[in-house]
């Protein structure tokens, strides 16, 4: 918190960056509360299928098993493009950041079909309350990876552009916070949502 | 499908002369703005200096006059429903039931999101950043589209009169009632998107205030040296991250219920009501904290300047904060008592209700011990916090009451239950404002407001309170429920005529309020704030120029002490200029703000009509504005240290032309801050 | 400087004028209030709920008297113009008095929360009022807009009227077959909310015979501010008489007298009914509930039937 006016732009530009890094975490936050209300959400409304279908009628366990795989493994990969970026390697900062977004991508594919083969088998969000609670629950978590893969593109397009400055690298991290995030809500979905409705 | 979705001419409120009318007067306010911009040739001035500032202090002057407009409509949906009541024993009165429950529904809803809300991001936006020395807030761009985001569930709102209805679901809107089956049309579509969409605002707020405290105070000021408005704005920030996304979740599920057939608060399919009004409590109680903490930032400020004396039991006042925002997350259920929850629960939420009267009273008490020994000066500012102090502490017996459940059962949806929140969002929230706009009015402009007409409101706003909501605890002991459109009971109709007259003592105080703002300005020349300080100040904003120069400070302030511009006044380093001044980095205006608003409200208006292009169309420039604006490294410009230097003569210039203190010659003005006697 | 000060003093007084108009606000209603429902109650429920709204009122005076004596005080000694008054500018911290403003308030607060606890459990509307005496069992349903009330041991119905022996504890559970409701009935307790698919419940008894108010106060839409109905608490003798002046009735309330019944319909006359559709209450909520997993706020074994 030094004077403003005797530093250097640089220091000044760090703490710009610190400041927009705890706001992101400030984001995050509120965001995760988000979820802890849709979750709890889920939790009271699973038992209410209103003659409609029940957990065990709807889940794949496979299906499951390979989003989280998907998901996971984006995780490492932008971890590894993340890396390169302190290697101040451009190209391997594009190609993690790349397969990341073909992951991702897998992942709402996945995500996509198993949605519209529940809707198409008339266990749609409109047919009872636990249902509503999944797929909202769900759906929001496929919304955030949906933006984060949008943020990726664009991410993409900057380091193409711009190359690894200062600014790109400070929103890459961001953008890692959110992937991550994302990561650890899906591990918290599998967990409270599919396991026990399988098991 | 209709490419205008719901949307057909039936929409416009032909309906009914009142209807039309409200909407008439919309149209016509909305026309006479733009009348008065263009006669003043003042539209460039708006569209560049305004519509695309990102500096908190115009920022906040915005959300401060959305407050106010909205302050007047709130208050004719006030007066319309004592009228009606006034006059409805046995009768219908003059309001049908669907429009009288659309009345109490936007009243509520315009009160909490469309005027307290604003009014409070307005101030803190003015005033937190000075107090802390600082140049502006973390975000400057983010600032302006909380700003226009608000703005768009307010326009929402004020639209609903000319196109189609407002909500009849309360300002809680609870379902099932607001649901598909009960209210299919766009009413409670309105209330929903308003609310989600300035709280989207309202959230990236208080994410950008915390940050401006946490990281951008100037140096030297540690946590507990700040002014401790900046410390209920901290808490409020905190209050407001964690509790508005339980009201998101709960208006996008009613949505979803409402658009998408879903089942989440329906009677059958599984829906849950109970879930709803749990999650909207869960950001419900910590919001009447959200509103109420900055108030009492603002009592603090004013009373200590105002007794000339230190803020008693600074550590206790800041403790007491914390421990009301903790306390806020911890009793959500005292809303419904009468769910039929069993005595073990309802008594752990009644309990911890309880406990929060304990940090409150401290609060009080340490208010009325800094009044002790000082040397008290009764400016309107200072009248508003002891018509507050007095006032409150009615609500908070009240709150106590009504905290315990066995009464609950009785009082709950009564118009005790309204007497005694507005008991304490009339005196608490309301009175703590309007002291935070008398008291930092010159801060912004320049000039001080007229004190006679302040004086006037106050003593308007007062009695017209007493005389508009006592009667309404006596009418809930009568047992006489909220929201009666009609009522055959004789017993209750001279309360409420006692009522309507309140509610036209108020509305002589908004007139008063009106005037003083006119007076004000057209007598600006004799009221001008020279110094920077009217008042004898004690924390940072006073430091800096009246209006602040766009930097706030040339040079960063450095802080010793608690009340730091007071310790530099004493200490004699006030208004001391630098060697030399130099470069300041400033963010540069943007249009991206508004153009976010512009689309959030068309988005809005587009979900409530089921528009389902024109929802895509919006949402995706708000994705390419955002874009943009994200890979936009140049948002910022440097000002030389020429121009500082010359923004800083001219005030300096200016200083050498005032008084020594703007206080000297005002009855009871203790004398200049002198050095300290050593101990 | 005359005129100053006695403007200055005209500030001062403020806490006193604010005082007297709220005195004068609480009597222009003073008088109405004590025969009110609330305050004076007809039934040991509502007794117990008025006494712990004066104890607390009373026990509360102790922090809200010196509120208003120290801001009357303060204001008129400390002005600014009254140089004769101590002025102590940088007073703004000393232990004691810290203490005590920590801690009469938490003391109260103490003692307030113990009554709380106790008197919550003892006014629990689920819980059996004589576990001694069977209660008259009654079910309520709330419709739009209007009340039915369901005497399932005397296999009769009414709308808009609620007859009680007095001095015998009813027990009350209550659904919705419409958008959340809340009934109560001032002179003798309540409420508690009604909901679909749901059953709450509410236990009262009348200890004085009268006619008494009783209504929805949740509101739930166009109808709601009719929505009303009559309590008649009667001496036994008259309770039967009312039962058999009920069965004489011609109408029955079978499926389609019950869904005709149901239909939204505003200030709806008292009407009895002779015979109930077998087991209405809980296919009221079976229709909403679809056999899930219990829905009701909590349960209690006491005081039901069902």
């Amino acid at each position: 918190m030094s004077s403003a006016a005797t530093m250097s732009v640089s220091t000044r530009d760090t703490e710009r960056y610190e400041e927009k890094d705890f706001g992101f975490w400030l984001y995050l936050m509120s965001d995760a509360v988000i979820f802890a209300c849709l979750f709890a959400t889920y939790l009271v409304m699973v038992g209410n299928a209103a003659g409609g279908p029940v957990p065990k009628d709807v889940f794949s366990l496979n299906r499951a098993a390979a989003e989280t795989a998907l998901l996971l493994l984006s995780s490492t990969t932008f971890g590894i493009a993340a890396v390169s970026l302190w290697a101040g390697d451009r190209s391997k900062v594009l190609l993690w950041l790349a397969i990341t977004f073909l992951l991702g991508a897998g992942f709402i594919a996945l995500e996509f079909s198993e949605f519209s083969g529940m809707i198409a088998k008339g266990a749609g969000p409109d047919r009872s309350g636990f249902l509503s609670a999944f797929f909202t629950l769900v759906g929001t978590h496929g919304l955030h990876v949906s933006v984060g893969l949008v943020w990726i593109l664009v991410m993409i397009g900057q380091v193409f552009a711009k190359g690894l400055t200062a600014p790109v690298a400070s929103r890459l991290m961001r953008l890692g916070l959110f992937w991550h995030f994302l990561d650890i809500i899906w591990v918290v979905i599998f967990s409270v949502v599919y396991l026990p409705g399988l098991l | 499908m209709d490419i205008f979705g719901r949307l057909t001419i039936e929409s416009l409120p032909f309906y009914s002369a009142i209807a039309a009318s409200g909407a008439a007067v919309t149209v016509l306010g909305a026309l006479s703005v733009a009348a008065v911009i263009t006669y003043f040739g003042a539209w460039r001035l708006v569209v560049f200096q305004w519509l695309s500032s990102v500096d908190h202090k115009k920022i906040g002057i915005m959300y401060i006059m959305l407050a106010l407009v909205m302050l007047v409509r709130g208050f004719v949906d006030a007066a319309m429903m004592r009228s009606q009541q006034a006059i409805a024993l046995n009768s219908d009165g003059y309001l049908p039931p669907g429009h009288f429950d659309q009345i109490f529904s936007s009243h509520g809803t315009i009160m909490i999101f469309f005027m307290a809300m604003p009014f409070l991001s307005g101030l803190i936006n003015l005033i937190m950043p000075q107090q802390i020395g600082s140049r502006d807030v973390a975000f400057p761009f983010m600032n302006a589209v909380s700003l226009w985001l608000s703005t768009a569930g307010a326009a929402l709102v004020l639209i609903s009169l000319v196109i189609g209805k407002f909500s009849t679901a309360g300002w809680t809107g609870y379902p099932p009632y607001s649901g598909l089956e009960f209210t299919p049309g766009v009413g409670v579509d309105y209330w929903i998107w308003a609310v989600l969409i300035s709280g989207f605002g309202s959230t990236m707020t208080g994410i950008n205030f915390l940050v401006t405290i946490i990281k951008c105070r100037a140096p030297g000021m540690t946590m507990f040296r700040m002014p401790l408005f900046t410390w209920t704005v901290f808490i409020t920030s905190v209050l407001i991250i964690f509790a508005f996304p339980a009201l998101t979740v709960a208006c996008a599920m009613l949505a979803l219920d409402r658009t998408l057939g879903m089942h989440f608060f329906t009677n059958g399919m599984g829906g849950n009501m109970m879930n709803y009004i749990n999650l909207f409590w869960l950001w419900g109680h910590p919001e009447v904290y959200i509103l109420i903490l900055p108030a009492f930032g603002v009592f603090s400020e004013v009373v200590a300047v105002f007794s000339q004396k230190r803020l008693f039991g600074y550590i206790s006042l800041v403790l007491a904060t914390m421990a009301i925002g903790l306390l806020s997350f911890t009793v959500w259920l005292h809303h419904f008592f009468t769910m039929g929850s069993s005595a073990r629960v309802n008594s752990f939420f009644g309990t911890m209700t309880t406990i929060i009267a304990v940090p409150t009273g401290v609060k009080v008490f340490d208010w009325l011990l800094t009044m002790y020994r000082g040397r008290i000066v009764f400016k309107p500012p200072l009248l508003f916090t002891i018509g507050f102090l007095v006032t409150f502490v009615i609500g908070g017996l009240s709150g106590v009451l009504l905290a315990l459940p066995p009464i609950d059962y009785l009082m709950h949806n009564t118009t005790f239950l309204i007497a005694h929140f507005h008991n304490m969002i009339i005196p608490g929230v309301l009175f703590g404002y309007l002291a935070g706009y008398m008291f930092w009015f010159p801060k912004a402009f320049g000039f001080k407001l007229n004190e006679k007409w302040g004086t006037r409101a106050f003593w308007c706003w007062i009695v017209g309170f007493y005389v508009a909501f006592m009667p309404l605890y006596v009418l809930g002991l009568l047992g006489m429920p909220r929201r009666m459109e009609h009522y055959e009971i004789a017993a209750w109709q001279p309360h409420l005529i006692v009522a309507a007259f309140g509610a036209f003592i108020i509305l002589l105080g908004m007139i008063c309020l009106g005037v003083q703002l006119w007076v004000s300005i057209r007598d600006r020349k004799e009221a001008l704030d020279l110094t920077g300080d009217p008042w004898n100040g004690r924390s940072l904003e006073w430091a800096t120029s009246s209006p602040a120069a766009p930097y706030n400070f040339a040079v960063l302030p450095k802080v010793e002490c608690r009340d730091a511009w007071w310790d530099m006044k004493q200490r004699g380093v006030a208004y001391q200029r630098p060697e030399k001044y130099e470069d300041i980095v400033m963010p540069k205006n943007t249009f991206a703000g508004a153009v976010i608003g512009a689309a959030g409200f068309a988005f809005g208006f587009a979900m409530i009509w089921w528009i389902w292009w024109l929802a895509l169309l919006s949402l995706a420039v708000i994705g390419a504005a955002i874009i943009v604006r994200a890979s936009n490294d140049d948002d910022e410009f440097v000002m030389p240290a020429s121009e500082v230097k010359a923004i800083e003569d001219a005030r300096f210039a200016q200083l050498a032309k005032a008084p020594k203190n703007a206080m000297e010659g005002e009855p009871g003005f203790a004398g200049q801050p002198a050095p300290e006697p050593a101990a | 400087m005359t005129v100053k000060n006695a403007r200055a003093l005209r500030w001062q007084s403020c806490a006193s004028t604010i005082l007297a108009a709220a005195a004068a606000a609480v009597l222009c209603g003073g008088c109405s209030v004590l025969d009110g429902p609330v305050l004076s109650p007809s039934g040991p429920i509502s007794l117990a709920q008025r006494d712990l709204l004066f104890k607390a009122v009373a026990i509360m005076m102790i922090v809200i008297v010196p509120v208003f004596v120290m801001a009357a005080i303060f204001t008129r000694r400390y002005r600014g113009t009254n140089r004769k008054a101590r002025y102590t500018p940088n007073f703004d911290f000393y232990w004691p008095l810290e203490i005590i403003v920590w801690g009469v308030p938490a003391a109260i607060i103490v003692w307030l929360s113990l009554h709380l606890w106790h008197y919550t459990y003892q006014l629990d509307p689920y819980k059996e009022i004589d576990p001694s005496v069977k209660p008259l069992q009654v079910q309520a349903i709330a419709q739009d807009w209007k009340w039915l009330f369901v005497y399932p041991e005397q296999n009769i119905a009414v709308v808009n009227e609620l007859a009680m022996p007095v001095n015998t504890p009813v027990s009350i559970a209550i659904t919705s077959d419409t958008a959340m409701n809340s009934l109560v009935i001032p002179a003798l307790g309540g409420q508690i909310y009604a909901m679909a698919g749901m059953q709450t419940r509410l236990n009262l008894l009348a200890d004085k015979t009268g006619t008494f108010w009783g209504r929805n106060v949740q509101y739930s839409g166009r109808g709601f501010a009719d929505q009303q109905f009559r309590t008649l608490a009667q001496p036994p003798a008259d309770f039967d008489a009312w039962v058999e002046k009920v069965k004489q009735s011609r109408k029955a309330l079978d499926a389609t007298a019950y869904d005709a019944l149901a239909k939204p319909s505003q200030k709806v006359p008292v009407t009895y009914f002779s015979g109930v559709e077998p087991g209405l209450f809980d296919k009221i909520i079976a229709k909403y509930s679809h056999g899930d997993s219990d829905r009701a706020p909590h349960h209690v074994n006491a005081g039901t039937t069902d």
